[in-house]
C-alpha cells in the first residue's frame, strides 16, 4: 500500500508540473482588463477572430481598471486593455508600460429608474443632472473601485462642482451616496433593486439582461465620452512578459482588420465601440 | 456560451462550454481533496495518536482553520503566486493550478480535523485491545485508518462539498478566464453580475445537483460502513 | 506446535511486585510464582487487584515497585503470551477477519491464515461465524472469538481476565469448556473469576486476594477443602466482599 501511494503522489505532482509547463510553452497571452469590456460581450465576439487569425490564445483577466493596472504592475499580464486615460499615461510613465496605444471609445450613459425621482429624465448637461441628484437628494450608485467607469463618474462629479472623494473621506456625504465597490453589472444590479441611478458605460448597460425598472436618463453629453486604450506590459520591467505575442495583439487591435472587427460589434444593430486608433489627443 | 439559450436547455442539451464548466469545477475540486487528503489523513492521524506539548493547543488551531475565509486563502494565495511575489517565477498565477492550490489549503484542515476526531474516538475504543494484541505503532496506525475508512471517507466528502461550493479563492486567484479558470461558483457570480440570472440559476442548480449526489455518497458511505464492519 | 524458539516465558516470578496509581496502592508487595501446569485461577473480591496482576504478568503494564520475570529475564516482549480481556473490544471487520488480524500481528504466514482461521474458530465452537460482522455477535459469540484471537498467537501463556463474567450459563460452560480443551493442550492458563463453581471447576491452582495482596494460595483442592486463612474462610462462605 505504501509504494502505490507513492505512486499516486508522484502522479499528481507530474500532473501538475506537466500541465504548468504546458501552458508556458502554448501561445497564449493574459490581457487584464476590466469588467466593462467584458460584460459588453466585446471580447467573446472579437478574440475568436483574432485567435483564428494568429493562433495565439488570449486570456482575459476582467478586474476593474484600478485592478488592471495593478497586475501589470505586478507582472501578471501580458497586455493591459482599460479605460482610463490618466491612469493608463502614468502607468507608461512609471516604466510598467511600453506605450499607449488609442483603440476605440464608446460613451457612458445615466441610468435610472423608470420613475426618475430626481426629475433628470432627458438633460442633455450630464452635470445638471448630477446636481439636481445631488439636490433632491435621489439615490446615487458608484462602482467605487477605481475602475475606468469610476474615475469618470468622480471626473464628472467634479465638474459638478462635487468633490465626492473629500467629501467622503471628512463623513460629509450622506447616506444618498453609495459607493459598492464592485463592478458595473453589480452596480446596474444594485441600482435596479434600490431605485438608483448610477453611471454605466453604453455597452454593459445594452448587454445587461436584468433591466428591470431602470432605462436611459441621460445621454450625448460630450463629457460622457469614454476612451480606450491599450498597453503591452514592459518586458524591461517584467521580463516574464510574452512581449512579441502581446505585440502582436496590440498591432491587431489597431489595424484597420481589428478595428473594423470593432465596428462591427452590435447588439440589437446598435453599435457599441467606435474604433478611433488613429486620432490624436485621445 | 450562448446566453440567449434558456438555462434549462443548456443543462439538459449538455451544453460543451456548460459542461467543459462544471468538468473544470470537479477537476480542481477533486484534485485538491486529494492532495488535501494526503496531507491532512497523517496531520489527523498523528494529532490523534502522540502526545505532545502543545497537543490541545493543535486541536483547537485544526478545529479553527476549518473556517478559513476562501477570500482570504484567496489573497495570501494571489500575493505568493504573483510574479511579483516569492513564488512568481512558477507563473502559476491565473491558472487551474493556482486554483488547486488555493482549495487545497481551505481543505485540508477539514480533513485533518475530522480525521483527528474519528481516528481519536476509535483510538479510544482499540487502544486497550490493540495493546493486548502486541500491535506496534505503525500497525497501530493503519489498522485505526482502515477500520475508520469509511467515516474518513465522509471527511473526504466534505471536504469536497467545501472546495466545490466556495468562489472566493479562486475567482483571486483563477481570475475567472473564461474557457480556462471559469467554474461553476465564478461563472454564476458572472453571469449574476452581467444580470444573465437564468443562465446563472441554471449553474447554481447543476451544483445543487452535485452537492446533493456528493451527500448521497457520503450517507452510502456512511451507511455502508455500518453494515459492513457493524 | 510450538513455532518458536526454545526459551521459555515460564516460569512467571512476581518479585515483590507494587503497583501504585498516584497515592493508592492498587497492589502491595506481592510474590508470586506461575508455573507449567493446571490452570492458576485467581479469586478474590472487586477492587483485589486481579485484573491488575494479571496485566503485570503478561506485561502491558509495568510495576512500580519489585520485578517480573519471564523464564528468569525481566523485559520479554510478549510474543508467546495472550491476553483476553474481561470486555474484548471487536475490531470493525468479520469475525475471521479478527482472526486474522491477531493471525498477523503474531506474523504467522499469509497462505495459512484461512486454513488456521477455521481451524481457530472451530475450537472455539464458532464454525461458519467467519464472515459475519464481529460487532454484531453476541456477548458470548464475541468471547469465544476473542479466545480465538488470542490462541491465534499460539501462546504459551493465556490470560483471561474474568472470561464468563458477562455470560449467560450456556454461553459460560461453552467459554469454560474451551479453557477446559486449551488447558489440555498444554498452553498455562491464567484466569481471574468472580464464580466459586467456575474456580472450583477449572482450577489446578487457587489465588485468593485482598486487597492488593495475595492472602492465600496453593493447590486448589486443599483450598476447597479447607482454607488455611480466615479470609479464605469467609470467602468461601461469601463473606469476603470488598
Amino acid at each position: 500500500m505504501k509504494t502505490r501511494r507513492t505512486a499516486i503522489v508522484l502522479a499528481a505532482i507530474a500532473l501538475l508540473a506537466g500541465v504548468s509547463t504546458a501552458s508556458a510553452q502554448d501561445k497564449s497571452i493574459v490581457v487584464a482588463s476590466t469588467t466593462s469590456t467584458q460584460d459588453s460581450g466585446l471580447f467573446e465576439y472579437l478574440l475568436p477572430l483574432f485567435t483564428k487569425k494568429t493562433g495565439i490564445a488570449v486570456k482575459v483577466v476582467a478586474q476593474g481598471t484600478g485592478q488592471a493596472l495593478d497586475t501589470g504592475r505586478r507582472g501578471d499580464a501580458d497586455v493591459v486593455f482599460v479605460h482610463a486615460k490618466a491612469q493608463e499615461e502614468k502607468f507608461v510613465a512609471e516604466g510598467h508600460g511600453v506605450r499607449r496605444y488609442p483603440v476605440m471609445y464608446n460613451d457612458f450613459v445615466l441610468i435610472g429608474p423608470k420613475s426618475d425621482p430626481a426629475k433628470v429624465k432627458g438633460m442633455k448637461d450630464i452635470t445638471e443632472a448630477l446636481k439636481t441628484i445631488k439636490a433632491k437628494p435621489a439615490s446615487f450608485i458608484s462602482r467605487g473601485d477605481r475602475s475606468g467607469t469610476h474615475s469618470a463618474e468622480l471626473r464628472l462629479w467634479k465638474a459638478a462642482d462635487l468633490d465626492i472623494e473629500k467629501e467622503l473621506s471628512a463623513k460629509n456625504l450622506g447616506p444618498w451616496y453609495k459607493a459598492i465597490g464592485q463592478g458595473m453589472g453589480a452596480a446596474l444590479n444594485t441600482a435596479g433593486a434600490s431605485g438608483g441611478y448610477v453611471l454605466s458605460d453604453r455597452g454593459t448597460w445594452l448587454h445587461f439582461k436584468n433591466k428591470g425598472d431602470l432605462a436611459i436618463v441621460v445621454e450625448g453629453d460630450k463629457r460622457l465620452f469614454n476612451q480606450y486604450g491599450v498597453m503591452l506590459v514592459n518586458p524591461a520591467k517584467h521580463p516574464t512578459v510574452k512581449k512579441e505575442l502581446g505585440q502582436t495583439f496590440i498591432d491587431w487591435v489597431v489595424s484597420p482588420e481589428g478595428q473594423k472587427a470593432i465596428a462591427d460589434y452590435k447588439i440589437n444593430g446598435l453599435q457599441l465601440f467606435f474604433p478611433n486608433a488613429g486620432a490624436s489627443g485621445v | 456560451m450562448p446566453s440567449d439559450a434558456s438555462a434549462l436547455q443548456l443543462v439538459l442539451g449538455a451544453d460543451p462550454a456548460l459542461m467543459a464548466i462544471v468538468g473544470l469545477s470537479v477537476t480542481v475540486s477533486l484534485l485538491a481533496v486529494g492532495f488535501a487528503a494526503l496531507i491532512g489523513l497523517p496531520i489527523g492521524a498523528v494529532v490523534a495518536l502522540t502526545r505532545f506539548p502543545g497537543r490541545e493547543a493543535a486541536i483547537v488551531a485544526l478545529n479553527a482553520l476549518m473556517g478559513l475565509p476562501p477570500v482570504v486563502v484567496g489573497l495570501a494565495v494571489f500575493l505568493l503566486l504573483s510574479r511579483s511575489g516569492p513564488l512568481g517565477s512558477w507563473g502559476l498565477l491565473f491558472t487551474p493550478q493556482a486554483m488547486v492550490i488555493a482549495q487545497t489549503i481551505l481543505v485540508t484542515p477539514i480533513i485533518a480535523a475530522l480525521a483527528r476526531q474519528t481516528i481519536e474516538d476509535l483510538w479510544v475504543e482499540y487502544r486497550d485491545e490493540l495493546a493486548a494484541l502486541n500491535v506496534g505503532p505503525f500497525r497501530r496506525v493503519t489498522t485505526l485508518i482502515w477500520d475508520a475508512r469509511f467515516s474518513l471517507l465522509t471527511a473526504l466528502l466534505a471536504g469536497f462539498g467545501r472546495a466545490a461550493a466556495e468562489v472566493g479563492a479562486i475567482i483571486i486567484v483563477g481570475g475567472n478566464i473564461e474557457g480556462f479558470t471559469r467554474t461553476m461558483t465564478t461563472a454564476i457570480a458572472l453571469e449574476t453580475s452581467k444580470g444573465d440570472l437564468p443562465l446563472a440559476i441554471g449553474l447554481g442548480i447543476v451544483l445543487i445537483v452535485i452537492v446533493i449526489v456528493v451527500n448521497a455518497l457520503a450517507w452510502i458511505a456512511r451507511r455502508a460502513g455500518e453494515r459492513f464492519a457493524g | 506446535m510450538s513455532m518458536h524458539g526454545p526459551a521459555a516465558d515460564l516460569p512467571i516470578v512476581l518479585q515483590d511486585v507494587s503497583y501504585r496509581v498516584r497515592e493508592i496502592a492498587i497492589l502491595d508487595r506481592i510474590s508470586l510464582w506461575l508455573v507449567p501446569g493446571a490452570p492458576t485461577v485467581l479469586i478474590g473480591p472487586n477492587g483485589a487487584g486481579k485484573t491488575t496482576l494479571l496485566q503485570l504478568a503478561m506485561g502491558l503494564i509495568e510495576p512500580t515497585g519489585g520485578r517480573v520475570k519471564w523464564g528468569g529475564r525481566p523485559h520479554v516482549p510478549p510474543l508467546r503470551r495472550a491476553f483476553v480481556r474481561q470486555r474484548p473490544t471487536m475490531l470493525r471487520r468479520s469475525a475471521a477477519a479478527n482472526v486474522e488480524y491477531a493471525l498477523a500481528s503474531a506474523a504467522v504466514t499469509r497462505s495459512t491464515w484461512p486454513a488456521r482461521t477455521a481451524e481457530l474458530l472451530s475450537l472455539v465452537g464458532l464454525d461458519g461465524i467467519g464472515p459475519r460482522p464481529a460487532r454484531r455477535l453476541s456477548g458470548g459469540e464475541q468471547q469465544r472469538l476473542a479466545l480465538a484471537r488470542a490462541l491465534a498467537r499460539d501462546p504459551e501463556v493465556l490470560f483471561l481476565d474474568e472470561p464468563t463474567a458477562s455470560l449467560d450459563p450456556a454461553a459460560t460452560k461453552a467459554i469454560e469448556d474451551v479453557i477446559r480443551a486449551v488447558a489440555a493442550r498444554g498452553i498455562k492458563v491464567v484466569m481471574s473469576t468472580h464464580d466459586l463453581g467456575e474456580a472450583r471447576r477449572l482450577a489446578g491452582e487457587i489465588v485468593l486476594m485482598h486487597r492488593g495482596c495475595v492472602v492465600e494460595s496453593g493447590p486448589a483442592a486443599e483450598f476447597f477443602a479447607g482454607p488455611k486463612t480466615s479470609e479464605g474462610r469467609r470467602f468461601i462462605a461469601g463473606e469476603l466482599l470488598v
